[in-house]
């Protein structure tokens, strides 16, 4: 046999003989046909044939082995998967063949989980690594989680399987598990897909895929790994995957950043708007020159671990009065730029307002424009900005800070000074209000959510921690009470907001952070978690040490929110809101969930007294290489 | 009639009752959370997404008034769904409750 990919098959086509039997297992009662074709399979004497078979069944080298290659080629380090048939052939290379090493399969429970793990990990590492998951099937668990990476612009290597060939497949499930087109379900929301018909193109394709993934903006790719390709012999061999050559990231037009610093460098009241922007200490330490230089507040919009909090010129806690007050706006990979200069209520009657001055000017920087699909609708209202420079945020600022310096007079105007004396006087007054309002509700039963913060943050300030959750859903509190001045230390947010990222986004930027020895921690809401509750079970099974604690406020409170609004809109009362969206009767047990998949758990802790105790017991568990979960009984933000 | 007037009376002296702060804190609480309250403004009136309520709360009358007709995020409530009598009863509520620890108490927020 001669396969698609024009390499040699096996002397036996296996395929034909596994179809033929199972052709012959349709029942006692099946067809004479049927029975004929398993005779005429089998060799007579059952003993001799296994023996025959067996070795004519052997193949030294399939195509999933020079797909391991590729992948190894790639520097992939990990392979997240929950197991599916259409894949086995990539699987048993990479475990066998690969020796389950760089990369090492990661088990998981759901392609949810896979993915997202996937997702989380990109944010902390910057280089991808892949999520391998089962045809349709299992494209549909992960669609998701693909979802929220392509929304949240991070790159993961997606690889599915599927048989493509119709003569190939063995009957029943596995036409089931088979797609004309695997990447239909999610083309929407990758960057790029393909379903490569030999190994060479398979290994191109990878190559490409990769490269595409970590280009500015970054996205999930998605290739399709045949089933027939993995299983086929390989006789003559393919030519190695390509030379993987990343390319730069784009950046803005020079003559554009010049005029920018024109308008940022005349501008009275300057504003820097950063959402996700930041990758490396580098982009960090540019954004603080660029505010430094222009004495300009930051707003971390925090789609990214931006602007250091601890700094004069983070001024997020007073963006809506300065965003008033501007007469020059410069964003930075703005997801909602719209939102950020417009006023919306939620109301009957919708409309917009602009709450920015006459007169005021818009600058934004960004590489989103080169990524918009037509079908899912992520890329928000439309704004129109005085100066739109497309060119990656990060990659670009090294030029504005030239432009800036270039156009800056000689001597510094003394507005500017003015300004960072006014800035100085307000981080701190907005310093001491939040820490004073998180003293409201200090001693509650269940547990504030700022002290809830408190409490962890008295035991981690001192070690190299890392926050792998966002926190929209407590008040923000670990951005108004901790100091964050490092770019690995928040994950940032969802991206597509996808119930279900949570937990396994945290078990993947954990593993990230493994690998630096720094201390991941996870607050973790309940409905969120309970989309994935496997996280727990492959956190355990890979030893990946992370604090959890569960914000267990038992409802989706948003979502009852929703339904109170539409109920007081339609005068029928309010207190009905709570059927359907809250998690209560019976209550969920998350330390028993957690420790029956073998994670150290404490809880349920509803007296904020108990809390410092338990995370110190906890700690130790994580310290010691370990996950680690404390169910906090807690308010609802 | 006379019942009716006398109702009205009742009602007159709740209103007085209410803004001079009292009301029923008990049935202020089942309130407080039945009407979803504590959603934004937290169990005990900290604050959260919506602003802190407790301890001290504002007049009935301008709490009445913000929730009938809100300038922010808040969805307005029309007098049907949340009655002013209610409103007397939540505010006795926030009002019973206790001031937060001093900061400079709170061993936590030593740097």
């Amino acid at each position: 046999m001669t396969s698609k990919n024009g390499t040699s098959a096996p002397d036996v086509d296996r395929r034909k003989f596994v179809s033929s039997l199972a052709a012959g297992a349709v029942g006692a009662a099946g067809a004479a046909a049927s029975v004929q074709a398993v005779a005429a399979a089998e060799p007579a004497t059952p003993s001799k044939a296994a023996g025959a078979t067996a070795e004519a069944e052997q193949i030294a080298r399939s195509g999933s082995d020079y797909m391991v290659d590729v992948l190894k080629a790639l520097k992939i380090d990990y392979v997240t998967t929950m197991p599916g048939s259409t894949f086995r052939g990539l699987h048993e290379s990479l475990i066998n063949y690969g020796g389950n090493s760089k990369p090492e399969l990661l088990t998981c429970l759901h392609e949810e989980v896979a993915v997202g793990m996937a997702h989380g990990y990109a944010k902390v590492a910057h280089r991808p690594i892949a999520a391998l998951i089962h045809g349709v099937v299992g494209v549909q668990h992960g669609s998701m989680a693909i979802y929220n990476a392509f929304a949240d612009r991070v790159p993961v290597v997606v690889i599915a399987g599927n048989t493509a060939d119709a003569f190939e497949r063995r009957p029943g499930v596995e036409w089931a598990h088979s797609a004309q087109d695997n990447a239909a379900m999610v083309r929407d929301f990758v960057k790029w897909d393909d379903q490569p018909a030999s190994l060479g193109h398979f290994g191109e394709s990878m190559v490409r895929a990769y490269k595409l993934a970590v280009t500015p903006p970054m996205a999930p790719v998605f290739i399709t790994a045949d089933g027939d390709l993995q299983e086929a012999s390989i006789e003559t061999e393919p030519p190695a995957a390509p030379r993987l050559s990343v390319s730069s990231a784009p950046v803005g037009d020079p003559a554009a950043l010049a005029a920018a610093a024109k308008l940022l460098v005349a501008a009275d009241n300057p504003v820097i708007l950063a959402d996700r922007l930041v990758r490396s200490a580098e982009g960090m330490a540019n954004l603080v020159a660029l505010a430094e230089l222009l004495q300009a507040p930051v707003i971390d919009q925090g789609g990214r671990m931006n602007m250091p909090n601890s700094h004069y010129l983070c001024q997020t806690y007073q963006a809506g009065a300065l965003i008033r007050n501007a007469d020059a706006i410069l964003a930075f990979e703005a997801w909602d730029l719209w939102g950020a200069v417009n006023e919306y209520h939620d109301t009957i009657h919708r409309e917009g307002r602009s709450v920015t001055k006459a007169g005021a000017k818009l600058i934004s920087i960004t590489a989103g424009d080169f990524l918009i699909k037509a079908n899912v609708q992520d890329f928000q209202r439309y704004m129109p900005a005085d100066l739109a420079i497309a060119g990656d945020g990060e990659a670009t600022l090294p030029g504005l800070i030239d432009a800036v310096k270039r156009a800056m007079p000689a001597p510094r105007p003394a507005r500017l000074d003015a300004r960072a004396a006014q800035f100085k006087k307000d981080h701190s007054a907005i310093r001491d209000r939040l820490r004073q309002a998180a003293t409201f509700g200090w001693d509650a039963s269940p547990i504030s959510t700022a002290r809830l913060y408190m409490e962890v943050w008295a035991q981690v300030k001192g070690l190299d921690w890392a926050l792998v959750t966002e926190s929209n859903f407590q008040n923000s509190w670990p951005q108004k009470l901790w100091t964050f001045d490092r770019p690995y230390q928040h994950i940032g947010k969802s991206g597509g907001a996808g119930v279900g990222y949570a937990g396994p986004a945290a078990i993947g930027a954990a593993l990230a952070h493994k690998a630096e020895g720094r201390l991941p921690v996870a607050v973790l809401g309940d409905g969120e978690l309970m989309c994935a509750p496997s996280t727990f079970w492959t956190a355990a099974h890979h030893h990946i040490p992370v604090l959890m604690l569960m914000h267990n406020n038992r409802a989706y409170h948003q979502e009852l929110m929703h339904v109170q609004r539409i109920a007081d809109r339609h005068g029928r009362g309010i207190d009905r809101a709570s059927i359907g969206t809250t998690i209560t009767d019976p209550n969920i047990d998350f330390a028993k969930l957690a420790d029956s998949m073998g994670v150290f758990a404490i809880g349920p802790v509803s007296d904020p007294a108990q809390l410092g105790p338990a995370i110190t017991r906890a700690l130790k568990v994580v310290q010691a290489g370990e996950p680690a979960l404390i169910d906090v009984v807690s308010q609802p933000r | 009639m006379k019942r009716l007037i006398l109702i009205a009376l009742g009602f007159i002296a709740a209103q007085a009752a209410n803004a001079a702060g009292e009301g029923d804190a008990e049935r202020g609480k089942v309130l407080f959370q039945k009407d979803g309250c504590y959603e934004c403004h937290g169990l005990v009136g900290q604050g959260g997404v919506g602003p802190r309520l407790a301890p001290n709360p504002l007049p009935a009358e301008a709490i009445a008034s913000y929730i009938h007709n809100p300038a922010g995020e808040m969805p307005p409530y029309v007098t049907k769904v949340v009655p002013d009598a209610d409103v007397g009863d939540i505010r006795a509520y926030l009002a019973s409750l206790p001031p937060p620890p001093k900061l400079a108490d709170i061993p936590l927020f030593k740097d």
